[in-house]
């Protein structure tokens, strides 16, 4: 929460411009680099992380309001959830457990 | 907090009331990240029973993808200058701004709609297997995702015009970047473990 008049908007430009950076590098490490595909995951996998973020605090703005904190737990809580939904079935779905003995 | 203004708190808090739609939509959000989640779940366990039917580096286009993801990413740009607009009181930045989005969400949905037409002539449709049947879900899901947020967002430019910037519009308009800005971070996710996965490994 800030002042009434806003001056330039620092902060959406420099998301704006991280984000498109982060995505040329992404296919950069994927497609011109000679790493393994597991590292190349990885890595591909923490620049998408990063560039979530820039959305929710830099966009989003999640922490704003009397009611931040509560969003951040609550999105953190999600994510928890998404984390658990995604490897879960992948977990259960391919190594053997689904399997009819 | 009561109804009084305050000149610290930006137009779209200032009720009570506003404050917990506003609340209430982030918790929205938190069920919009599991149901994706749902969806990226079914995408990576399905993702390599191709049954003979085409695989991702096959039918992928780089360039085509990488215009969606600039597309959308500067739509999420423009959403949060239309807000920056709101929050100086400017109307008609709010209008310019709010318009420059959706015309970015076009051509988004144009270029998608293009690319699904592309992969049926591939022969990738979504009966083809269970990558394709996944696929055309997950990328389905989020594409009437903004489909339904360009035509929400067009009924909220005639409340403006017609009455202006008021803490109800303001509201609004806020929670209606949020779900904007959402969708860039689910295709974030989509680009990088459904693109680039698809067309690396």
């Amino acid at each position: 929460m800030t002042t009434v008049k806003h001056g330039f908007p620092w902060n959406h430009l420099i998301g704006f411009v991280l984000s498109i950076l982060l995505t040329l590098f992404a296919v950069f490490i994927a497609f011109e680099t000679d790493f393994s595909k597991t590292v190349i995951m990885w890595v591909i996998g923490t620049l998408a992380i990063f560039q979530a973020l820039i959305q929710l605090f830099m966009f989003m703005h999640i922490t704003e309001g009397k009611e931040g904190m509560l969003n951040v737990i609550n999105i953190i809580y999600s994510i928890f959830l998404a984390l658990v939904i995604v490897f879960g079935s992948i977990w259960v779905l391919t190594s053997g457990h689904s399997a009819i003995h | 907090m009561t109804a009084h203004t305050s000149a610290n708190v930006p137009l779209e808090y200032q009720t009570n009331q506003n404050q917990m739609n506003i609340l209430g939509f982030w918790i929205f959000l938190g069920a919009e990240i599991v149901l994706f989640s749902t969806l990226f779940a079914s995408y990576f366990v399905l993702e390599h029973n191709t049954a003979g039917g085409p695989v991702g580096h096959e039918i992928f286009i780089l360039k085509d993808v990488l215009i969606e993801t600039f597309l959308l990413l500067t739509s999420s740009f423009t959403c949060g200058l239309a807000i920056h607009a709101m929050r100086n009181n400017s109307k008609n930045g709010l209008m310019f701004w709010t318009i420059i989005t959706l015309l970015f969400g076009l051509g988004f949905l144009y270029m998608e709609i293009n690319e699904f037409i592309h992969y049926i002539h591939e022969g990738a449709t979504i009966q083809t297997s269970g990558f394709t049947a996944a696929f055309f879900t997950l990328l389905g899901t989020h594409g009437a995702h903004v489909s339904f947020g360009i035509v929400w967002i067009a009924l909220l430019l005639i409340q403006l015009a017609k009455r202006g910037i008021t803490q109800v519009t303001a509201r609004k308009f806020f929670i209606a970047s949020l779900y904007w800005h959402f969708l860039d971070v689910v295709w974030i996710f989509i680009f990088t473990f459904v693109y680039l996965k698809g067309m690396v490994m």
